[in-house]
């Protein structure tokens, strides 16, 4: 009858014949006949298999997959070990549904508590969720964990990505409270009108670390500003360079979030990543989504199931804090393998080599008539440039070159290099950079 | 089975990144991180085997029936993940020159005929990640579009009290006052009771057609129009869409926005929770307020059009779902739809010879709900006993305690993938189930017995809650 239906046309025959229907549409009698659809959907025939697969691989033969990627800003290329892409395939973890059944899920349930564990490493934090959908809804929905009666304004650095801030706008405009943005200077969030903007109508304040030009806060002295006006701190971190910096939990921050895709997700067009949510154990009970805990079972012994599920919509339904329901979990998976195989060595050094070859090209690019480097003071593996000649025509040129340069922001271009780029090609790119800049000044 | 952490021993590992070819550059000392990562470290072998064992201890839809009522338990395409794991997919930056994406585009659009033919909508926007996100943007859509008309008063979303959890949840995230209405004696829209509370502080109505019970509400035209007169909005949640595409249209029935489910519906995997990806369609009216993203058009986030997440949304999960569409077609879209009604309906007869089905007529539609409320009496065999005996018979338990206006609920879904002898086999083994019930039902109380574990302890788990394993020096 169809395209992955076992049943033949004589089964479904007898199938009826047994609930005495005389045909499907008997089924469908409760739909208007003036709605009922008298014609097939106006769209193409089935298709086989392989005609399916020739016309969705030409499809990504229109992309242009690029040789090297000196570009990041929410999507960073990072190396992903073999083995994390077999395991993430397992059909048991990818066709299971969200583990309702303890009893036949253990293995998904102990897989997110370690996830969960893995995170808590990370951030220093007290708890940790099964995951959200991505960095920006993570950071709109800590922010949710904030608000109560009185303190309806969000505060926000203006250091932050952009489609964070935009994400945290939509969830503010839904439930009606307030976000304001704390500016910035020279790349950095100006302290001094943070503290002016804490007003006592202020939940929260979050920033980005390390922040959208790559630079790090002194989020240790934000955070103890946000403190003393009695507001919560979210920190929103690249787990990559949590591996080397100082922890959110370390900072002071109420809540950690962050967008972790860098932790073995492919770039994929934007999605599916991961948001990751940390909290204090004193805000732990907010944290929305799916829990996983540790108990024990009738005969005593240890075992995994979703937990703390009187925060979630399916028991609050309209006092619900958060509706979240699906979340990312197989990424969760997927970061949770990664981690495993890199280990602590190996995820320091993906850091390390991002950070130290980012600064070895901001250094080549320094060199070259006409550019300068606007970061001052530590950046991790982003970092900012003006240039003497349109982004455009140096763009196009890396681009014929299989070479995605930096993306124009209106600073100038904002570049990023991982572990993944090499010694040669950044000189290359450097080179091919030098020869336009000179060519056309 | 010991925890990844437990197997770890330190200086164990792969190599996996060369040695660095530049100098080294580290963070000033106040910045860097103030003790050691603790991850686990352990051989590829060790690895591989770890995460063997716990996919063993995971129940898939390739490990065997799985009818998860409102889940749509369909086979995943094998074709569907391969296509996702294409380098022209995967390799590609989320910003790179719209020159270099046309073929992400492509995909997009196709997914977008698709939908819109099939719904009955004129746009579409595919941010959201999943189903919850798309209600909350489909009533953030509503919401502008109440404001943009000067029309500040619309606070109140009307839901019957069969919804699933995330719509009332959705509507308070939005910003909405949520007014439950009951359902009537047949489980659908008592229309007096909407009637009573339609007005001019009504912004819309959320409504799943077919509704939780699995029955379609035959006056549905006349309740979208009565929203519409009053100058309210219809949403349709699409979790049930497998009952209804290819011959009914959400748009025909008079609805003005709906979400999607691509990861029931459209066959793309559940993961173990995610991720999904909940497409919003909608009318012209609404498709101005449609999401974006921020950096893709050069802002700087503090004003401009809604957005629900960064960049575009689960774009490989999309890919995925247009990829089924493509194999499916018009008329297998029409047959997977036909097909999954047909199997609800076979194995709802086959077992209401002993289990009172909820709100029964003569048929269901791709779902229905049994009422174990007598058995309950009777014996003293809960849903909860039932579900978990069907554990040790290798099934997926159906969804249990769902809607709450069943107290005694057990909801199947068995989609149209699965074969008559798995039906008949699960028909076989509730029969069994309910007969055991009668002659031996303190073994049913303590089900399952073959399971990877006995049943948890939930309070424990609750009132002492340990979220992450602990070193044991910390």
């Amino acid at each position: 009858m169809g395209q992955y239906i076992p049943s033949t046309r004589e089964e479904q025959q007898e199938m009826l014949a047994a609930i005495g229907a005389e045909s499907v549409a008997a089924f469908f009698k409760d739909v208007p006949d003036s709605v009922l659809l008298k014609e097939p959907l106006n769209l193409p025939a089935g298709k086989s298999e392989l005609e399916v697969r020739r016309e969705v691989e030409a499809m990504s033969r229109q992309n242009k997959v690029f040789g090297t990627i000196l570009r990041g800003a929410g999507a960073y290329q990072h190396y992903i070990p073999s083995i994390v892409k077999y395991i993430s395939a397992k059909e048991e973890f990818v066709t299971a549904y969200t583990p309702y059944q303890a009893e036949m899920s253990q293995g998904i349930l102990q897989s997110i508590f370690e996830y969960q564990t893995m995170i808590c490493e990370l951030t220093g934090m007290d708890a940790s969720n099964a995951s959200v959908y991505d960095g920006a809804s993570a950071a709109a929905e800590a922010v949710a964990m904030c608000r109560d009666r009185k303190r309806t304004v969000a505060l926000v650095s203006a250091t932050t990505h952009p489609d964070v801030v935009a994400t945290i706008r939509t969830y503010c405009y839904g439930a009606g409270y307030e976000m304001r943005m704390v500016p910035e200077k020279d790349g950095r969030t100006d302290a001094a009108a943070l503290a002016e903007a804490l007003t006592a109508d202020v939940c929260c304040f979050y920033v980005q670390q390390p922040n959208f030009y790559g630079n790090f806060e002194d989020c240790t002295a934000l955070g103890e500003t946000v403190h003393q006006a009695g507001a919560k701190y979210i920190m929103g971190c690249n787990p990559m360079a949590l591996a080397v910096m100082k922890t959110p939990a370390a900072c002071g921050a109420d809540i950690a979030v962050g967008e972790g895709q860098p932790l073995g997700m492919p770039l994929a067009y934007g999605g599916p990543y991961l948001g990751f949510m940390a909290a204090t154990s004193a805000m732990t009970r907010k944290l929305p989504g799916r829990i996983v805990g540790e108990t024990k079972d009738a005969d005593g012994n240890r075992a995994y199931v979703l937990t703390l599920q009187a925060r979630e919509q399916h028991i609050r339904r309209e006092k619900a804090s958060s509706n979240v329901c699906s979340n990312q979990a197989l990424c969760a998976l997927t970061a949770a393998v990664y981690m495993s195989t890199m280990g602590p060595e190996g995820v320091r050094q993906a850091a390390g080599q991002s950070m130290s070859k980012a600064h070895y090209f901001a250094q080549l690019l320094a060199e070259i008539p006409g550019v300068t480097v606007q970061n001052q003071g530590a950046w991790f593996h982003e970092f900012v440039t003006t240039l003497p000649v349109a982004a455009e025509t140096v763009l196009n040129a890396l681009a014929e070159q299989d070479i995605l340069g930096g993306l124009p922001v209106k600073e100038g271009v904002l570049w990023c290099v991982t572990e993944v780029v090499s010694k040669e090609q950044l000189d290359k790119a450097a080179a091919v950079i030098r020869e336009v800049c000179a060519a056309c000044s | 089975m010991q925890l990844i952490f437990e197997k770890s021993k330190q200086g164990r590992g792969s190599m996996m990144l060369p040695a660095c070819d530049v100098p080294e550059v580290i963070l000033p000392e106040e910045l860097q991180r103030e003790k050691a990562l603790r991850l686990p470290e352990l051989s590829e072998t060790e690895i591989s085997r770890h995460y063997t064992a716990l996919a063993k201890r995971a129940h898939g839809v390739n490990d065997g029936f799985y009818p998860l009522g409102s889940c749509t338990m369909k086979y995943n395409p094998r074709i569907d993940e391969e296509m996702a794991a294409l380098p022209g997919f995967a390799g590609i930056h989320p910003l790179q020159p719209a020159e270099t994406t046309a073929g992400c585009r492509q995909v997009l659009d196709t997914a977008k005929q698709y939908l819109c033919e099939a719904t009955g909508m004129d746009d579409i926007t595919f941010q959201p990640a999943a189903g919850a996100h798309g209600e909350f943007t489909g009533l953030l859509l509503m919401k502008a579009y109440h404001e943009a008309r000067g029309d500040f008063n619309r606070k109140k979303i009307i839901i019957p009290d069969a919804a699933h959890g995330t719509n009332p949840a959705s509507a308070v995230m939005a910003g909405f006052t949520v007014i439950t209405i009951p359902s009537n004696e047949h489980g659908c829209v008592d229309l007096d009771a909407l009637r009573a509370n339609v007005g001019e502080d009504t912004a819309g109505l959320m409504l799943t057609n077919p509704n939780t019970v699995g029955i379609f509400d035959p006056n549905i035209l006349e309740i979208t129009d009565m929203i519409h007169k009053a100058g309210g909005l219809n949403y349709y949640d699409g979790a049930n869409f497998n009952a209804i595409m290819g011959v009914v249209r959400p748009g025909d029935m008079g609805f003005d926005v709906v979400h999607l489910n691509l990861h029931k519906t459209f066959a793309t995997p559940h993961g173990g929770g995610g991720p999904g990806s909940g497409p919003v369609a909608c009318k012209a009216i609404l498709a101005p307020y449609l999401p974006a993203s921020a950096i893709q058009s050069g802002q700087d986030g503090t004003e401009g059009k809604l957005q629900l997440k960064a960049f575009y949304g689960n774009f490989l999960v999309v890919l995925r779902a247009m990829t089924y569409m493509l194999t499916l077609g018009a008329e297998g879209i029409r047959s997977a739809c036909e097909g999954a009604v047909l199997n609800a309906n076979y194995m709802m007869k086959g077992m209401q010879d002993v289990y009172p089905v909820a709100y029964a007529g003569d048929h269901c539609m791709h779902e229905f709900v049994l009422d174990l409320e007598h058995l309950k009496k009777e014996t003293g065999v809960s849903a909860l006993d039932v579900a978990k005996s069907l554990i040790d018979n290798g099934i997926h338990p159906p969804t249990m305690y769902f809607p709450l206006i069943v107290h005694e609920a057990l909801m199947f879904e068995p989609t149209e993938t699965e074969s008559r002898e798995t039906l008949d086999e699960a028909i076989e083994i509730m029969h069994q189930l309910y007969q055991m019930a009668r002659e031996d039902s303190e073994q049913m109380h303590h089900a399952p017995h073959h399971a990877q574990i006995k049943r948890p302890d939930e309070v424990l788990a609750a009132r002492q809650p340990v979220l992450r394993y602990q070193w044991e020096q910390a």
